[in-house]
């Protein structure tokens, strides 16, 4: 019963956020939407002509009609006109965003297999001679920026080794293979500073976890640390572990929207950067939209996933 | 003066190191920056051209320490305009509490909805691309939320301890309660946090100008000679290495001087 009153306020809440999210990136649009028939006018632009055009797309209209029109439109798959490729923003975002949902996808499982067992490592063996090493490397490999790792690794497999074709992305329907091999280079550049995060992360939580009393009676009862770690510390330090992770699934949207750019990956993010250069307001608001509200929804899954692990959350106790 | 920890003392020295080029940089390089046939086109790290030249011969170096300094720059405002305004919003909100701080922290929910190069790239979006100012503005704008969160907990946490509650049976006004009382004792986790926030800057703005929508020539930004090294690895492979480098290693040391400092912290509790 608690579960599903849970849920259902979690969801609630979720919508409301929804809302918030898009009505912000509907004014922060609207503030210069005005330019809009401006821009499609181009050089023949007049007083007149840009008022009769603001008329026709309902740009003079208060903006609380505007965003409802939008928001309704939105849940129904309509997103409007894009200014520069004058076709239904939905048909040019479709399958863009479905290139975008592998790339994060992948970028995540990636993260998930690499830094559990390194930060697990990492925990077991602090204090131990090569922890300041390993620390240092941590803080390394978190000062990459993706789009350098992309570089490197662009030309180590594409230019010398050939292992896949830099621009020559392949259809995900009929090539599916191929095109997660592509992915899997961009993935790569993704995930190493995240692992890096990730790791510390996890490191600290179990860390903690170790110093509370449940350890030391597990093992003043003759179990082995080894014991205590993978049957007890490992799942009480998962709450907070799930939750980095939907943040992280945030930072994979914003590493994607660069790193696409240096695979040459047909994505949301790279319709996004040339969009905002074109100033194709209907297209970037819709792109920023969807992208928030990807985040949104991944902290509210983490939510409920923690809710099932954690019986002191179901009870509505603040663990 | 307490012990600095290994951490702190390499990444001080690593930061220092890089600093004390970038000051140099700004008044001195080996060459114009821009200057063409500074050497040979295309040659690789010599005495004369200590990390090469690019395809139309100019001094790569040379570029590295201004580029250097204008992301340096950058992220010193970006962070001084996010520290500034998050920590009086999570000062305020964090000390009196109240209606103000339940909106305050529920629009700081929505804004954390989006990632953060994603807000600064709607923000520059409204202000026009391709201008260090918006760039500076876009970014502080979006550093404010996570400096807010930070300092809102340190000032809720101190408001009620028995210190603050003595200086206000003293008779302090709040004003003197939240600069000379509170704010002393918040630095230890204002510091890290200014550390990570400087981190992230740099690595926003270089990724924004790799885009094409941050700071674009006649600027010098390490991001935008990026995506110009990209197109010639092949020929010039060291372009890349060491403007990416030149990254990696000012990220680096901050990195290193915040874990020296959340270290110290820990220490002291």
């Amino acid at each position: 019963m608690m579960t599903m009153k849970y849920a259902a306020k979690r969801i609630a809440m979720l919508l409301v956020t929804m809302v918030i999210v898009s009505f912000l990136a509907f004014v922060a649009f609207s503030l210069i939407s005005g330019s809009a028939a401006e821009i499609m006018l181009g050089t023949q632009a007049t007083p007149e002509k840009v008022a009769a055009l603001e008329k026709e797309m309902g740009l003079d209209r208060p903006l609380l009609v505007r965003y409802g029109e939008w928001l309704l439109g939105f849940f129904t798959g309509d997103l409007g006109t894009s200014i520069s490729y004058k076709q239904p923003v939905q048909q040019l975002i479709a399958p863009k965003a479905l290139v975008t949902l592998c790339l994060s996808v992948l970028s995540f499982l990636l993260i998930v297999a690499v830094s559990i067992p390194l930060g697990v490592r990492s925990a077991r063996r602090a204090g131990g001679r090569l922890d300041g090493v390993s620390t240092a490397l941590n803080q390394f490999c978190m000062a990459v920026p993706p789009f350098f790792t992309g570089i490197l690794l662009t030309w180590l497999f594409s230019t010398v080794l050939r292992w896949f074709t830099h621009g020559k992305f392949p259809d995900l329907g009929t090539d599916f293979p191929g095109a997660v091999k592509y992915l899997f280079f961009a993935a790569i550049s993704i995930a190493i500073p995240r692992v890096a995060m990730t790791v510390r992360m996890l490191r600290s939580t179990v860390l903690g976890e170790m110093q509370k009393d449940y350890v030391r009676t597990a093992i003043s009862r003759g179990n082995d640390r080894a014991g205590v770690l993978y049957g007890h510390v490992l799942k009480n330090a998962l709450v907070p572990v799930v939750t980095f992770l939907a943040q992280t699934m945030a930072e994979i949207v914003a590493g994607s929207i660069v790193v696409e750019q240096v695979f040459a990956i047909p994505g949301l993010g790279r319709l996004l950067v040339a969009s905002i250069s074109n100033r194709d307001y209907p297209v970037v608001q819709a792109i920023v939209v969807i992208l928030a509200f990807w985040v949104v929804l991944a902290g509210t899954v983490a939510d409920l996933i923690n809710q099932r692990i954690d019986p002191r959350l179901r009870l509505g106790g603040d663990a | 003066m307490k012990r600095l920890n290994g951490y702190l003392k390499a990444g001080l020295l690593l930061t220092g190191f890089l600093t004390l080029l970038i000051v140099v940089g700004y008044f001195w390089t080996p060459y114009d920056p821009s200057a063409m046939m500074a050497g040979p086109k295309l040659s690789g790290p010599t005495l004369h051209n200590l990390m090469g030249t690019d395809n139309f011969g100019r001094d790569i170096f040379s570029r590295v320490l201004k580029g250097a300094g204008t992301t340096f720059a950058i992220a010193a405002a970006v962070v001084a305009i996010g520290a500034v305004c998050g920590t009086v919003i999570g000062a305020l909100t964090g000390y009196f509490g109240g209606v103000v701080d339940e909106v305050l922290m529920r629009f700081n929910d929505a804004l954390t909805a989006f990632p953060s190069i994603l807000l600064a790239l709607v923000i520059i979006s409204v202000l026009g691309p391709g201008n260090k100012y918006n760039v500076v503005l876009a970014l502080g704008i979006v550093f404010i939320p996570s400096f807010a969160r930070v300092t809102r907990t340190a000032f809720a946490a101190l408001r009620d301890v028995n210190y603050v509650k003595s200086a206000r049976l003293m008779g302090a006004g709040s004003g003197r309660i939240l600069l000379v009382h509170i704010l002393p004792n918040t630095i230890q986790v204002l510091l890290p946090a200014i550390t990570i926030g400087f981190n992230n800057a740099v690595l926003a703005e270089a990724s924004m100008s790799y885009l094409g929508i941050g700071v674009t020539p006649p600027d010098a930004s390490l991001g935008y000679m990026l995506s110009e090294a990209q197109s010639m690895f092949s020929a010039a492979p060291w372009y890349a290495v060491c403007t990416g480098g030149t990254i990696i290693l000012l990220v680096f040391g901050v990195g290193l001087i915040g874990e020296g400092l959340q270290r110290r912290g820990r220490e002291v509790d």
